[in-house]
């Protein structure tokens, strides 16, 4: 016989994962009941389920492309940070030169300045430079991050110096200790900061809203936000283009739900 | 200098560089560019025109702004409790051996890796007052439904609803880290001078979490401040610009009403505040947040 305590404490776990996931639910069961039967709200058992509202969504936006727009911008943004930031984090914890603390400094600062800060004039400097509505202006605030070199740095200054001392005594330059010795090391950092890169572009909305136009080039919050209509909205497509966008997230977080956690743990006990 | 010295000064270069020169070029030009903005009459088209600090100057005196702040403290206001107390709970209830307990973290925390896009578009949903999920069951329970997004009293607390749900597994992940951080020979010995569990939490686990709780209100306050993507999917502002915020005030005079010069001031205010705001709680966090 379970005491009260048990029984209670079951009742508020379930009771919370319902309120996390039936909205999911709600979000897929809506996709697949017919347009017509929204209006009185869905229910649950759905009567004709049909996938239109999926045929309709990938008449209104070339949405394949638009996922794997995310994807891919997603992915190089995390390369590109996940590189220079492991770059400059090994400069700063390993090498020495005047104005070092000055130049950390500067990088902290830009960290302390919001995306709406920088939203207006990077769009003026993208126009100046020709490139708004292209991949490149997506990808170009997040080719580094402070927030990366921050967290790495405490990697790199966390690892004994014994160890890259007794690899340069034995004739090993800079690169050979930094590819060889430091970056094996520093996984669980690098871990954490390209879990943070993927997410805020993967999740990104303010600047693809800002700088892209063309259908073709739009990520998945941006061409999701564009479904909703001016006066009314068909909900069963939105739905479905929220069901196309949780998907892929969904099974990336299945398989690296573990490290996605631990990665944001990680940066809360610092 | 030495044939050393210049070696030194090429390798600092060669792994300073990749990261300065996007920082340079994507954060520190447009930032300095945005103040110089900031100090002209522009809509993004014709020439742009000196007028000093009065973009600054009507910005506070002008009542939108005043307003625009006042729905984002009121959105920090609703959402920080919620998700802190929301999210503390669920790490309490999950800090210890249970079936299943790996799943029920997962389906918390699922919310959180969702794009904000998505998540306003299904709470608008659920929300929705005719047909969504919520008031059908509001309905059922014979409670009042209210209008949501479509009525000027209730469309930021239909925000701060989807906000703080869409957050609580990124609160709950942070408190179960820092749940897990505390020395259980410390609860013992509070048990063994015999405390109650209300009392270990409230003298032992709570000021122990404080680190936690800390990290949680800075970044949350930081967060909320900057409160956009949800609010422009949800309610555009409206209705009668009763839920227009900060940023998205911002957006609207610079994109909308091709006001550049004041949108950039605004920005900077808002940063301002967002600095003050840290810089108070940095400076207060010694009152209360004990670090083991």
């Amino acid at each position: 016989m379970p005491s009260l305590r048990t029984v209670l404490r079951w009742t508020a776990v379930v009771a919370g994962a319902a309120v996390m996931l039936v909205p999911f639910l709600w979000t897929v069961i809506t996709s697949i009941t017919p347009n017509g039967s929204l209006a009185g709200g869905p229910t649950l058992v759905v009567k004709d389920p049909t996938l239109a509202a999926y045929r309709e969504l990938l008449d209104a936006l070339p949405m394949w492309r638009i996922a794997l727009n995310s994807f891919w911008i997603a992915a190089a943004s995390t390369l590109f940070q996940l590189v220079t930031g492991s770059m400059a984090a090994y400069g700063f914890a390993r090498l020495a030169f005047r104005g070092k603390g000055l130049v950390f400094g500067l990088y902290l600062a830009t960290l302390m300045v919001p995306m709406q800060v920088l939203v207006v004039p990077l769009f003026i400097e993208m126009k100046t430079l020709n490139l708004q509505d292209t991949y490149l202006s997506l990808l170009a605030p997040s080719i580094a991050s402070a927030f990366g070199v921050f967290l790495l740095r405490q990697a790199v200054e966390s690892l004994p110096r014994d160890l890259d001392e007794a690899a340069t005594i034995d004739g090993a330059g800079h690169l050979r200790v930094f590819t060889t010795i430091v970056l094996p090391l520093i996984r669980p950092a690098l871990a954490t900061v390209a879990v943070f890169a993927f997410m805020g572009s993967w999740n990104s909305f303010l600047w693809p809203l800002v700088v892209i136009r063309s259908p073709e080039l739009m990520t998945l919050p941006l061409g999701l936000s564009t479904l909703q209509g001016q006066f009314t909205t068909d909900w069963d497509v939105v739905m479905a283009g929220s069901v196309f966008s949780i998907l892929p997230i969904a099974v990336v977080y299945l398989f690296a739900q573990r490290h996605i956690i631990a990665g944001i743990a990680h940066t809360g006990i610092k | 200098m030495s044939r050393r010295g210049w070696r030194n000064r090429g390798w600092v270069l060669f792994f300073l560089l990749p990261s300065a020169i996007p920082l340079v070029l994507f954060t520190a030009v447009p930032m300095v560019s945005s103040l110089w903005v900031s100090l002209h009459r522009w809509n993004l088209i014709s020439p742009m025109e000196w007028v000093g600090v009065d973009n600054y100057t009507h910005l506070l005196r002008d009542p939108a702004t005043r307003d625009v702040f006042a729905h984002t403290l009121l959105y920090c206001a609703g959402y920080l409790p919620l998700v802190f107390a929301g999210g503390l709970g669920l790490a309490l209830l999950l800090n210890q051996r249970m079936p299943g307990r790996a799943f029920f973290r997962a389906a918390y925390f699922l919310p959180v890796v969702t794009s904000w896009v998505v998540v306003a578009l299904v709470w608008k949903w659920l929300l929705n007052p005719n047909s969504g999920l919520v008031n059908s069951l509001l309905g059922a329970l014979g409670a009042p439904q209210p209008g949501w997004w479509t009525d000027p009293a209730w469309a930021l607390p239909a925000v701060i609803l989807a906000s703080a749900w869409k957050d609580l597994g990124f609160v709950m992940v942070i408190m179960l880290a820092g749940l897990q951080a505390i020395p259980q020979d410390v609860l013992e010995a509070a048990r063994t001078d015999g405390a109650g569990a209300w009392q270990r939490f409230w003298r032992v686990t709570l000021p122990l979490l404080s680190p936690s709780t800390f990290f949680v209100v800075v970044i949350s306050l930081i967060n909320g401040f900057q409160v956009f993507d949800q609010v422009y999917v949800m309610t555009g502002g409206g209705p009668s610009g009763s839920s227009q915020v900060v940023v998205g005030q911002i957006y609207d005079l610079t994109f909308r009403y091709g006001r550049a010069g004041e949108a950039s001031a605004l920005s900077w205010i808002l940063f301002a505040v967002i600095l003050l705001i840290t810089a108070v709680q940095v400076r207060g966090q010694r009152r209360w947040v004990h670090y083991a």
